[in-house]
């Protein structure tokens, strides 16, 4: 070993700059590589995205052609006479993933709130564990828990009641009109509730946790009630990923599937209650695709570009809400 | 953006893995949900007998359709009838493997099988949407002795294309003007009211877990899963329970001899014990199949099946062909499959 050692000792005095200029040369080449690979990566997913954009702009050409503007205003969808128009799951899909929005937003941002700035140290951990266990569950599971617990308890104790104090107010009292059904749009959105709320939970407590304490000490120190402090300090320092985790959440609610094609109805109408059934963009593909073709196949895949258009939408929406609260806050 | 680009890629990898099931060893069929329980039955006895497998698909009546005219299957099933006209473009024969009956399951709080009568008329006007409450006058009128609710009736139906539908339909558009009017005959019609569900599976859990909800399924299924059906008044007037005798009452109006390429409907047919809601279902294959050996093991099975399945099938309370139509049958394999 030591003989060898000296051995080379002696060769590097000799060769050293020859060695050290192929020992760069390997740094380039391996550098090069890198950069390469890494580009390639990222051209791989543009390249997916440019091909699915393209296949589905292709696939759904010829029912865009045939129905025109009035495959968004429609409602009708009869696979015999092969008339389709996507306004109800589009409808279905929007307003599911509203309200579950609506339910989820305040919840999800409450729970975060309490674990970061008020929730006692040692309940701290089992709230966390069990949000980051809520988002592992799969989707499927939320379908069947939903279509066997939660939909007969809604259309048995919660609709009824729903319907009845509703019933005076006008406005509310055709948003929450009776018959209550077990499968419904209500039962849909509170299911999506659930799902996205550990996605909204667990990535505002992240961010909540980057505000430095220096910050909120001082707040407190000039004497800032907590509600104050998560007001005027701790929100307004994390509001990008806030918002970030706000549209993950609806990112996952507006293509949702499985657990949402358990208990929405799958019917093709409009109807004014939210009590009544519905469908989603992808619960109608997942359920027709199978025995579609031709036109049919043409107007689902039509479907599905509505989808990415609407996803697309809320996403360009949030980055230039963000782009004003930044010009506002002048940061 | 993420997001929905990982949805389109799994509803597209969803697509293909759909589409290419096909083991090599086995017999490769996809269709009809209504005979399911039976073929699966079958394919089980088969294998313990013969050592050869069958690999069934219950996705439903169009989308067995679908597959076999993609020829990513042996056969196709289907309880719609294939046009003769369709049968020739598509180079496919038909032939009618098993019969049986479709009730109408609802589930009310002290309704029991039997307990609750309903015509032909009343049930369009309920999937029409005309009828909403258990105690309209119709229904009262129908059921004077049951204690009826004053609940809303959440009807269900199928959310896929399915061959049970289109027997269901055929025989409201043949007694309900209401239904005739609003929807017609289809194996996916523009449900004028109502929840969807997938499969015969899913509208018999649909039903079984929603209070006050009526649907149709294929009667081993309302079995299996205890559900309570209603009693159906026939086309002669007389009131008629689900039983095989009834189902078999039915089926012998057929005129399988006379039928070309086998299309034949059998709901609302005469006879005081007839069942209305009878069908048959259907096999496909190609007259000239890509896989002759594929297509030969079939064969050998179907042919298995109308030998030794009778007893299965009428345990599961399907009616087997007669034997006079599964010569018939036989003749058709031998003059228009090519070997």
């Amino acid at each position: 070993m030591t003989d060898m050692t000296m051995e080379s000792e002696k060769q590097t005095t000799i060769s050293s700059a020859s060695l050290r200029a192929s020992a760069l040369k390997n740094f380039i080449l391996g550098d090069m590589i890198f950069r390469r690979m890494t580009l390639t990566a990222a051209i791989v997913v543009l390249l997916l995205l440019g091909a699915i954009i393209g296949s589905l702009v292709i696939g759904a050409y010829p029912a865009l052609a045939k129905f025109g503007f009035s495959f968004l205003t429609s409602e009708r969808w009869n696979t015999d006479q092969e008339i389709f128009g996507a306004f109800a799951p589009i409808y279905g899909t929007v307003i599911s993933s509203f309200l579950a929005m609506l339910i989820a937003v305040p919840v999800g941002l409450g729970i975060a709130i309490f674990l970061t700035e008020l929730c006692p140290q040692f309940l701290r951990r089992p709230i966390g564990v069990a949000i980051e266990l809520l988002a592992g569950i799969p989707s499927i599971i939320y379908g069947i828990w939903g279509f066997f617990v939660l939909a007969p308890f809604l259309k048995e104790s919660v609709m009824p009641k729903l319907v009845w104090f509703f019933a005076p107010i006008p406005g509310l009292n055709t948003l929450f009109a009776g018959p209550g059904y077990a499968a419904s749009l209500f039962t849909a959105s509170l299911i999506l509730a659930i799902m996205v709320l550990p996605f909204i939970t667990a990535i505002s407590r992240d961010v909540f946790s980057t505000v430095p304490p220096v910050l909120k000490e001082a707040a407190f120190g000039i004497g800032c009630t907590p509600w104050e402090v998560v007001k005027n300090v701790v929100i307004p320092y994390t509001r990008v990923g806030v918002v970030g985790g706000v549209m993950l959440g609806l990112g996952r609610a507006l293509g949702e599937t499985m657990a949402v094609t358990f208990v929405i109805g799958n019917s093709h109408k409009v109807a004014g209650s939210l009590l009544s059934p519905a469908t989603t963009i992808s619960a109608t593909i997942a359920n027709e695709f199978q025995e579609s073709s031709g036109m049919f196949t043409s107007a689902l895949l039509a479907l599905g570009l509505m989808l990415f258009v609407i996803t697309f939408i809320v996403l360009a929406a949030a980055r230039i809400m963000l782009m004003r609260l930044e010009q506002k806050a002048g940061v | 953006m993420q997001f929905s680009i990982s949805r389109v890629a799994m509803a597209v990898a969803l697509v293909a893995t759909s589409t290419t099931t096909v083991l090599a060893a086995d017999i490769s069929g996809a269709g009809a949900t209504f005979p399911y329980p039976l073929y699966a039955k079958w394919a089980e006895n088969y294998k313990k007998e013969t050592g050869n497998g069958l690999n069934y698909q219950s996705i439903g009546s169009g989308g067995g359709i679908k597959q076999i005219i993609a020829k990513t299957v042996t056969f196709g099933a289907t309880d719609a009838p294939m046009t003769p006209e369709d049968q020739a473009k598509n180079g496919l024969v038909m032939w009618p493997m098993v019969m049986g009956g479709i009730v109408a399951v609802v589930n009310l709080d002290g309704i029991k099988s039997g307990d609750l009568v309903i015509d032909g008329p009343t049930l369009g006007d309920i999937f029409s949407g005309k009828i909403t409450k258990w105690d309209d006058a119709a229904l009262k009128k129908l059921n004077p002795k049951a204690t009826l609710p004053s609940d809303a009736i959440t009807v269900v139906h199928r959310a896929d294309g399915s061959g049970t539908t289109f027997n269901f339909t055929n025989y409201l558009d043949k007694v309900s003007a209401e239904w005739h009017g609003k929807a017609g005959v289809s194996q996916s019609p523009e449900w004028p009211v109502g929840v969807g569900s997938k499969g015969n599976e899913g509208v018999a859990g649909t039903v079984g877990q929603t209070k006050g909800s009526i649907g149709y399924v294929e009667y081993a299924y309302a079995k299996q899963q205890k559900l309570t059906y209603a009693n159906m008044i026939n086309k002669d007037r007389k009131t008629v329970t689900p039983t095989l005798p009834a189902f078999q009452a039915a089926a012998s109006n057929a005129n399988w001899e006379k039928a070309v390429g086998y299309y034949e409907v059998l709901t609302n047919e005469p006879g005081a014990e007839s069942w209305p809601m009878t069908n048959a279902t259907f096999i496909l294959m190609y007259k000239e199949p890509a896989d002759k050996v594929a297509s030969a093991e079939a064969i050998k099975f179907f042919d298995w099946a109308f030998t030794n399945g009778g007893k299965t099938a009428e345990e599961l309370d399907y009616i087997p062909m007669p034997a006079n139509v599964v010569a018939l049958v036989r003749k058709t394999w031998a003059a228009d499959i090519k070997k």
